[in-house]
C-alpha cells in the first residue's frame, strides 16, 4: 500500500499524529451510546427540543436528535467516556443519513446533525487532551449501516430488487461525512458494516470528499459478523470482508456489535493475520440475555478481551451495546499491561 | 522481490498468488459468447440463465464473467439485474465476479451491485491516455481489479512488439499515476485464432505466449489473461478439435505465464487425453512448428467431426433418492430446477396438496431452520430456500383450490400482520418472515416499522387478521411489545401475537410477554420458523398447540421464577415486617349493628338481576368485550345481543317460574388479629375464642414504599386494644338448578345459559349482599352512594376476598368459615373433598371493612412460612405444600 501514499500529496498530519499513538500502545474507544442514553429515561419531549416540537413522528429513540436537542446529554456521556480513558470517542451519528433518518422524516436534519455531533465530541476531546496532553483524544466520525442493504433485497420473491442503491447511499453518506468533518472529526470510522457493498458506497463518497476538499483524514473500518456462521449478514467471511474493503489506505480495520468478546475472537485473529492495518475490536458486553439486555460486568469482559492481548491481535480496543464506562476503565487500565499488535504494512500471505 | 499475489472477493476470498495454479474463469454467462444466454436473458428466463451461472461455478470456474453487450438488450439494466441475482445465489456469489463490457456505463452498473472485490474486464488506451486513466482510478474507488487490454489509440496489438509496447504502458500509467497494486493489475494481450489459413494469423498464438513470458518477467506483479475459445475460432462446429485446441493452447500459456484465462470448463479435454495424433497437428499450428501446420489439422479435423460432444452431464446422484429426500435437497440446496416435477409426483403420492405443503415440504424447511439456527447456512440460502418453497406452493395452489371446491371449503387464505414496534426502525428480519409467510400462501399485511399499539390492533381488526407478529431489534421494543399484549388483552383480543426480532427470546415471551395475554402468545426464533408456527396455530388442532406452548411457557416461566427465588424473596420474619401499616389509633371502627350469623332465605332475583355484572357472561361464551359496550361491538355486536336477549328472557321464566333460589347467611364477630391469623370471638366480651382464621403473607421483595400484605394485616391485634370485627359469608343462587337442566338437558345452548346464568345471579347475591353488609348489616358504609358500575369497578369501602383465591390462596379455609356459619345447613351449599362448593352456582368469603385493606395476591412463598403455617393449622408440612402447591416458590419434592 505504500504506492498508494504516493498518490496521496496531501498533509496527513491528523494520521502522523494518531499513528504516532498507535505504534505505542493500544488505544481505547468509547462505549455504547444507546446505553447510556437509556440511563437518563428521556421522554418523546427531550428528543424533540424546540427545534422539532412540531414534527409529525415519534421521535423518542432516535438517539442522533439528542445532539441538537439535548447536547448536554451527550456532552456528558463523551465526558464519561473520556474520563474512564477512551483515547477515541464516537459522535453520536450512528443513524445519522438521510436515509436512517427518513424513518423519522428528517433527511433535512442529517447535516446539522452531524456537525452538531461532532463538535460536542471534539469540544470535549480538546478538553480532555489540555488536561493531560501526553494522552491526546480524538473525535472518531462514526457512520452507521443504515437500515437498508444494497446488496440484499428484502423481498424474497423478487430478489433481484434492491430497497436501496449504491449511489443513494454515496450521496447521503456524503453529506453525513461532510458534517462531520466541519464539526471537526480527527477520523472517519464506518462501522457496524453488515453489508459491505453499503461499506464500499460509504468509503467511496468520503475519497470522493477527499478530492474535492483536498484534505485527508484517516478511516477506520468495523465490520459485523452476525451470528456462529463466522460471515457479516451479506455472507461475507471475515477474510473476503478485509480484502473488499482493502483498495483505501485504512488507519485500521476491525470488527465490533453482534457478539461478545470472546465469540468475536476467532473473526479477529483473521484480521489480525491478514489485515495490512491497525486491528480494532469492540463487542458487545457479552450476548444479549433472554430480556434482550447486555448484563456481562466489566471484570467479565476484560477478561474476555485479554484473551486478545495475550495474542497480540489488537490495537483499539472498546465497547458495542451494554458496554459503560466502568467497562472502559476496565479496559484502559487492562490495555497498560500489553505491546499492541504489530503491523505488517503488506497482506500477510 | 516477489509480488504479491491477487486478492479478490465474493463472498469468499479467492487469493492468487504467482504458486497458484492457473485461474479459470468462467464465461459461459456471457451473451456475446453464448448464444443460449442471450435468449435467456432476452427472454428475461433469469432463472435458467442462473443456472448456467451456477453450473460453471459447479464446473470449477473461480471467477465468473457475466457479459451483457448486446444492441438489443438494455445492458446496463440487464448487467444490474443479473448481477443482483447472482448475489440472492450463495453458491454463486461465493465467487468473485468479472464485470465484462465494452461499454463504460455497464462495468459502472456492473461495479455498483458487487460487494466483494472483483475484475473489470476491461479497460484499454483506444481512447486515449485521459480516458484510461479517468477509469482507472474510478476502478480502484470502487475497489476492484482491472484487466488492460493490448489495444491503444492505434488499435489492437497483433504482434509481438506491439503486445509488449501496450502493456508496458498500461501497466506504468496504472502503477505511476493511479496508484494501483500491481498484483491488482491483469493485462490482456489479446488471443486470436490460428490456422483461418491467412498468413498473417500464424503466429497469433506463438504470439501470446512470448508476451505473457515478458509480461511476467518485466512488469511486477501483473497478471496475464486471455479468453481462449477465440484461438480455435476457426473450428466451430468440431467440438473435439475445439476442446483439443484449447486445452493444448492453455497447456502452453500457462507454462508461459498466463496465470487467468477465460474458459468453458466443459468445453476443454484433459490435455493427456487428446490422442497423439490430434496434439501434434494442433500443437504445430500453435507454435507455429510447420508451413502446412494449418493444413494437416484441418486434414485430420474432418475425422474427428462426429466423433463426440463435450462430456456427459455430471450425474446429478440426489436425483435417485426418495422423492421426500429430492425435496429436501432442493429446499435446502435451492434448487428450483426440479421442483415442480418433484412436487407432483409428491402430489401424486400423497393425494392431497395440502399434505405435501404440511408434510415433505414443511419437514424440508425445517432443516433449512435448524441449519439456519446452527450457522451452517446464511441468510441469503434460507431467503432462496424460501423461494423454492414459494415455488412448490405455487405450482399446488390450482389443486388446493380445486381441493377447496370439491371440500365446498370457503376459507380464505390465512392473514397475518406484521409490525415493527414503536420506536423501533429495523425491518429486514420481519420483511423476511413476511415474504416467507406471503410464500407459503399466507395473506401478508405489512405496517412497516415504528407503528404504534394502537395503530397493530386497529389494522388488526380491520382486516380482521388471523395472526398478529411483532418485531424488533432495539431492548426497548421488548417493553413496546408487552405493552402490545396487555392492550390487546384489553381490548379482549384472541388472535394469536408471534414475537420475533433479535432481542426477543422464548424466555422473555414467557416471562413477561405470555402472562400479559390470554391467548396464544408464541415466540419464534427466526423466519424459517415463522410458517411452521403459523400453520400449526391456525389449522383444527390450533387450540392444542397453543395450549402446549402456553404450558411450556409456564413451565418456563415457573423454572425462571425457581431459578431467581433467592434474589427476589425475603425470609417470612422480613416479610412480617414489611406488613401493612395501619394507625389503629386514628381508625374508626363501627361495630356491627348486629352480631352473629343471620340467614337469608329466598333473596329475590329481581333484586339480584339489578347486581349482575354481564361482562363475565360474554366472556364465558367466548365473546369479548366489555358489557354495554359489546352489544354494540362492531365484530361480535350482534351475537352479544341476540345472546343477551336470550339470557333476559330465560332469566324472566325463570323469575317468573321460581325455578332457582337464591340463599344466603352472612356472619359478623367481634375479632383480633393474632400474629399472622385472626381470631373470632363467641361474643363482645372477647374472653372466649370461637374458631381462627390462618392467612398468608406475601414474600416476595417489594419496592421500598410497598408492604408484604396479609389480610391478617386489616384486623387489629389484639394488644392494641381496638375492639375490631370480622365478616363472613355464603351465598348461592344455584338452588333448583339441577331440575332446570333436567328439563332442558336435551337443549346444550339453554344448559350452558342456565349455568351461565346462576353463575352470575350468585356473583351478583355475593354483590347485593356485600352492599347490604356495608351499609346496613354492618353499617360501616352507611352513606354509601354507588351504582352498578362502580360496585363492579370496586369502588366501595372493604372488602370480600374469598378463600382459594389470590389474598387466601388457602382452599381448606373455607370448611372453617362454612362450620362458622353452619353454611350447609343454613342455606344447602356443601364442601366436595376438594373443598368446592356445590352447587358451583355459590360464592363464600370474608367482610373486612378497614379503609385500607385492598385485594392482592399472595403470589409465591417460602418454605420458612409454609412451615409456620402448617404449625399454626395443625396439620404437616407436606399436607400444606399438598394444598399450597401453586404458590411454592419451590420445589415440595427436594
Amino acid at each position: 500500500m505504500s504506492l498508494f501514499s504516493l498518490f496521496l500529496n496531501q498533509p496527513i498530519n491528523n494520521r502522523v499524529n494518531i499513528e504516532k499513538q498507535l505504534k505505542e500502545r493500544i488505544l481505547i474507544l468509547d462505549g455504547a451510546m444507546g446505553t447510556m442514553i437509556q440511563r437518563y429515561n428521556l421522554t418523546e419531549e427531550d428528543f424533540r427540543g424546540d427545534r422539532f416540537r412540531q414534527t409529525q413522528k415519534d421521535l423518542k429513540g432516535n438517539n442522533d436528535l439528542l445532539s441538537l436537542t439535548r447536547p448536554d446529554v451527550i456532552h456528558e456521556i463523551h465526558e464519561a467516556y473520556l474520563e474512564a480513558g477512551a483515547d477515541i470517542i464516537e459522535t453520536n451519528t450512528f443513524s445519522g443519513t438521510s436515509i436512517a433518518q427518513e424513518d423519522y422524516g428528517l433527511e433535512d436534519v442529517v447535516y446539522d446533525l452531524n456537525k452538531a455531533s461532532a463538535e460536542i465530541a471534539k469540544e470535549a476531546a480538546v478538553k480532555y487532551t489540555k488536561l493531560d496532553p501526553k494522552q491526546p483524544r480524538f473525535v472518531a466520525g462514526a457512520m452507521g449501516p443504515t437500515n437498508k442493504t444494497a446488496s440484499l433485497s428484502p423481498d424474497v420473491s423478487n430478489p433481484g430488487y434492491r430497497a436501496i442503491t449504491f449511489d443513494q447511499l454515496a450521496t447521503a453518506y456524503k453529506e453525513q461525512a461532510r458534517g462531520l468533518l466541519d464539526g471537526g472529526s480527527d477520523v472517519l470510522l464506518i462501522e457496524t458494516i453488515f453489508d459491505t457493498l453499503n461499506a464500499k458506497a460509504a468509503l467511496f463518497a468520503v475519497e470522493e470528499l477527499f478530492d474535492e476538499r483536498g484534505k485527508r483524514v484517516p478511516i477506520m473500518i468495523s465490520g459485523t459478523i452476525t451470528d456462529a456462521s463466522g460471515r457479516t449478514l451479506s455472507g461475507q467471511t471475515a477474510e473476503a470482508f478485509l480484502i473488499s474493503l482493502s483498495h483505501v489506505d485504512l488507519l485500521s480495520i476491525g470488527l465490533n456489535c453482534a457478539l461478545g468478546a470472546s465469540q468475536l475472537q476467532p473473526y479477529l485473529k483473521t484480521l489480525a493475520k491478514y489485515a495490512p492495518y491497525y486491528v480494532s475490536a469492540y463487542p458487545n458486553a457479552g450476548l444479549p440475555n433472554e430480556f434482550g439486555e447486555y448484563d456481562q460486568g466489566p471484570r467479565e469482559m476484560v477478561k474476555q478481551v485479554e484473551a486478545y492481548l495475550e495474542e497480540g491481535i489488537v490495537n483499539i480496543l472498546g465497547g458495542c451495546c451494554g458496554t459503560t464506562p466502568e467497562h472502559i476503565k476496565a479496559m484502559a487500565e487492562a490495555v497498560k499491561n500489553y505491546t499492541p499488535r504489530k503491523v505488517e504494512k503488506e497482506f500477510a500471505a | 522481490m516477489k509480488p504479491n499475489p491477487i486478492r479478490l472477493s465474493g463472498l469468499e476470498p479467492l487469493i492468487i498468488t504467482p504458486d497458484s495454479n492457473f485461474v479459470n474463469v468462467g464465461e459461459r454467462t456471457n451473451v456475446t459468447g453464448s448464444k443460449r444466454f442471450l435468449n435467456l436473458i432476452k427472454s428475461k428466463d433469469y432463472e435458467t440463465a442462473l443456472e448456467i451461472a451456477l453450473e460453471q461455478v459447479k464446473g470449477g470456474a473461480q471467477i465468473l464473467d457475466v457479459n451483457m453487450d448486446e444492441g438489443m438488450l438494455d445492458s446496463e439494466e440487464e448487467m444490474t439485474t443479473f448481477l443482483n441475482l447472482i448475489a440472492s445465489e450463495p453458491e454463486i456469489a461465493r465467487i468473485p465476479i468479472m464485470v465484462d463490457s465494452s461499454k463504460w456505463s455497464v462495468i459502472m452498473a456492473g461495479l455498483k451491485t458487487l460487494q466483494g472485490k472483483g475484475v473489470v474486464n476491461s479497460i484499454s488506451l483506444k481512447d486515449g491516455e485521459e480516458e484510461f486513466l479517468n477509469r482507472a482510478k474510478t476502478v480502484r474507488r470502487f475497489g476492484a481489479a482491472v484487466i488492460a487490454m493490448a489495444f491503444d489509440e492505434k488499435g489492437q496489438a497483433d504482434n509481438l512488439e506491439r503486445r509488449i509496447e501496450i502493456c508496458k504502458r498500461s501497466y506504468e500509467l496504472l502503477v505511476n499515476k493511479v496508484g494501483f497494486d500491481p498484483s491488482d493489475i491483469i493485462l490482456d494481450p489479446n488471443i486470436f485464432p490460428v490456422a483461418t489459413g491467412m498468413e498473417e494469423h500464424r503466429k497469433n498464438a506463438l504470439d501470446f505466449f512470448l508476451a505473457a513470458k515478458w509480461i511476467r518477467e518485466n512488469l511486477l506483479g501483473a497478471h496475464v489473461i486471455g479468453g481462449v475459445s477465440n484461438v480455435s475460432f476457426s473450428f466451430r462446429g468440431n467440438n473435439k478439435v475445439r476442446e483439443a485446441m484449447h486445452s493444448a493452447f492453455l497447456y502452453h500459456a500457462i507454462q508461459h505465464g498466463m496465470d487467468m484465462g477465460i474458459v468453458n470448463p466443459s468445453q476443454l479435454e484433459v490435455y493427456s487425453d487428446i490422442p497423439e495424433k490430434l496434439l501434434e497437428a494442433v500443437e504445430d499450428v500453435l507454435l507455429d512448428r510447420r508451413d502446412d501446420a494449418t493444413e494437416r489439422l484441418l486434414d485430420i479435423a474432418e475425422s474427428y467431426k462426429e466423433a463426440g460432444t463435450s462430456k456427459e452431464k455430471e450425474v446429478e446422484e440426489w436425483r435417485s433418492g426418495t422423492v421426500e429426500e429430492r425435496l429436501s435437497h432442493s429446499l435446502i440446496k435451492g434448487i428450483t430446477e426440479f421442483i415442480e416435477t418433484d412436487t407432483e409426483e409428491a402430489r401424486l403420492k400423497y393425494q392431497s396438496p395440502l399434505t405435501v405443503i404440511e408434510g415433505p415440504l414443511m419437514d424440508g424447511m425445517n432443516v433449512v431452520g435448524d441449519l439456519f439456527g446452527s450457522g451452517k447456512m446464511f441468510l441469503p440460502q434460507v431467503v432462496k430456500s424460501a423461494r423454492v418453497m414459494k415455488q412448490a406452493v405455487a405450482y399446488l395452489t390450482p389443486f388446493l383450490e380445486e381441493e377447496k371446491k370439491k371440500n365446498k371449503d370457503t376459507s380464505e387464505r390465512h392473514k397475518i400482520l406484521l409490525a415493527t414496534v414503536k420506536g423501533d426502525v429495523h425491518d429486514i428480519g420481519k420483511n423476511i418472515v413476511g415474504v416467507v409467510l406471503a410464500c407459503n400462501n399466507f395473506d401478508v399485511i405489512d405496517l412497516g416499522v415504528m407503528v404504534p399499539t394502537e395503530k397493530i390492533l386497529d389494522e388488526a381488526e380491520k382486516y380482521d387478521v388471523d395472526v398478529i407478529g411483532l418485531s424488533g431489534l432495539i431492548t426497548p421494543s421488548l417493553d413496546e411489545m408487552v405493552g402490545v399484549a396487555k392492550e390487546m388483552k384489553k381490548r379482549g383480543m384472541k388472535l394469536p401475537l408471534i414475537i420475533g426480532g433479535a432481542t426477543t427470546s422464548r424466555i422473555h415471551t414467557a416471562v413477561k410477554i405470555d402472562p400479559n395475554y390470554d391467548s396464544p402468545v408464541v415466540h419464534i426464533l427466526d423466519a424459517s420458523r415463522a410458517v411452521t408456527v403459523c400453520t400449526d396455530l391456525l389449522k383444527d388442532s390450533g387450540a392444542e398447540f397453543a395450549k402446549g406452548i402456553k404450558d411450556e411457557y409456564t413451565d418456563l416461566r415457573d423454572d425462571h421464577a425457581r431459578r431467581h427465588q433467592k434474589k427476589t424473596f425475603l425470609s417470612f420474619e422480613e416479610a412480617k415486617e414489611n406488613h401493612t401499616h395501619i394507625n389503629w389509633k386514628t381508625t374508626t371502627i363501627t361495630k356491627p349493628r348486629k352480631l352473629g350469623v343471620q340467614v337469608f332465605e329466598e333473596v329475590s332475583l329481581i333484586t339480584l338481576r339489578d347486581f349482575i355484572d354481564w361482562s363475565p357472561f360474554f366472556k364465558t361464551w367466548m365473546l369479548a368485550g366489555k358489557y354495554p359496550a359489546i352489544l354494540k361491538d362492531e365484530v361480535v355486536g350482534e351475537h352479544a345481543t341476540e345472546l343477551f336477549d336470550d339470557a333476559n328472557i330465560l332469566l324472566d321464566e325463570i323469575i317468573e317460574n321460581n325455578s332457582l333460589k337464591a340463599k344466603g347467611v352472612i356472619g359478623l364477630f367481634p375479632a383480633a388479629r393474632a400474629r399472622e391469623d385472626v381470631v373470632v370471638y363467641e361474643d363482645e366480651s372477647r374472653e372466649k375464642e370461637k374458631t381462627r382464621f390462618h392467612f398468608i403473607r406475601q414474600q416476595t421483595e417489594k419496592r421500598s414504599d410497598q408492604p408484604n400484605s396479609s389480610l391478617a394485616d386489616y384486623i387489629a391485634p389484639k394488644e392494641t386494644g381496638v375492639k375490631d370485627y370480622i365478616g363472613f359469608f355464603a351465598v348461592t343462587a344455584g338452588l333448583g338448578i339441577e331440575d332446570l337442566l333436567k328439563i332442558h338437558s336435551t337443549d346444550d345452548y339453554k344448559s350452558i345459559m342456565i349455568k351461565a346464568l346462576a353463575d352470575r345471579l350468585a356473583e351478583a347475591f355475593a354483590e347485593y349482599m356485600h352492599f347490604k353488609v356495608r351499609t346496613d348489616y354492618w353499617g360501616y358504609a352507611r352513606d354509601e352512594n354507588l351504582d352498578n358500575e362502580a360496585l363492579i369497578a370496586e369502588e366501595y369501602t372493604g372488602i370480600r376476598p374469598a378463600p382459594g383465591y389470590p389474598a387466601c390462596p388457602d382452599h381448606t379455609e373455607k370448611r372453617t368459615l362454612f362450620n362458622l356459619l353452619e353454611v350447609e345447613k343454613n342455606v344447602g351449599i356443601s364442601l366436595t373433598e376438594s373443598y368446592a362448593m356445590y352447587p358451583a352456582s355459590s360464592v363464600s368469603g370474608f367482610y373486612f371493612s378497614h379503609p385500607q385493606s385492598r385485594y392482592f395476591g399472595v403470589g409465591k412463598i417460602q418454605k420458612d412460612q409454609v412451615k409456620d403455617y402448617a404449625r399454626r393449622k395443625g396439620q404437616s408440612v407436606e399436607e400444606t405444600e399438598k394444598w399450597l402447591a401453586p404458590n411454592l416458590a419451590y420445589n415440595a419434592n427436594d
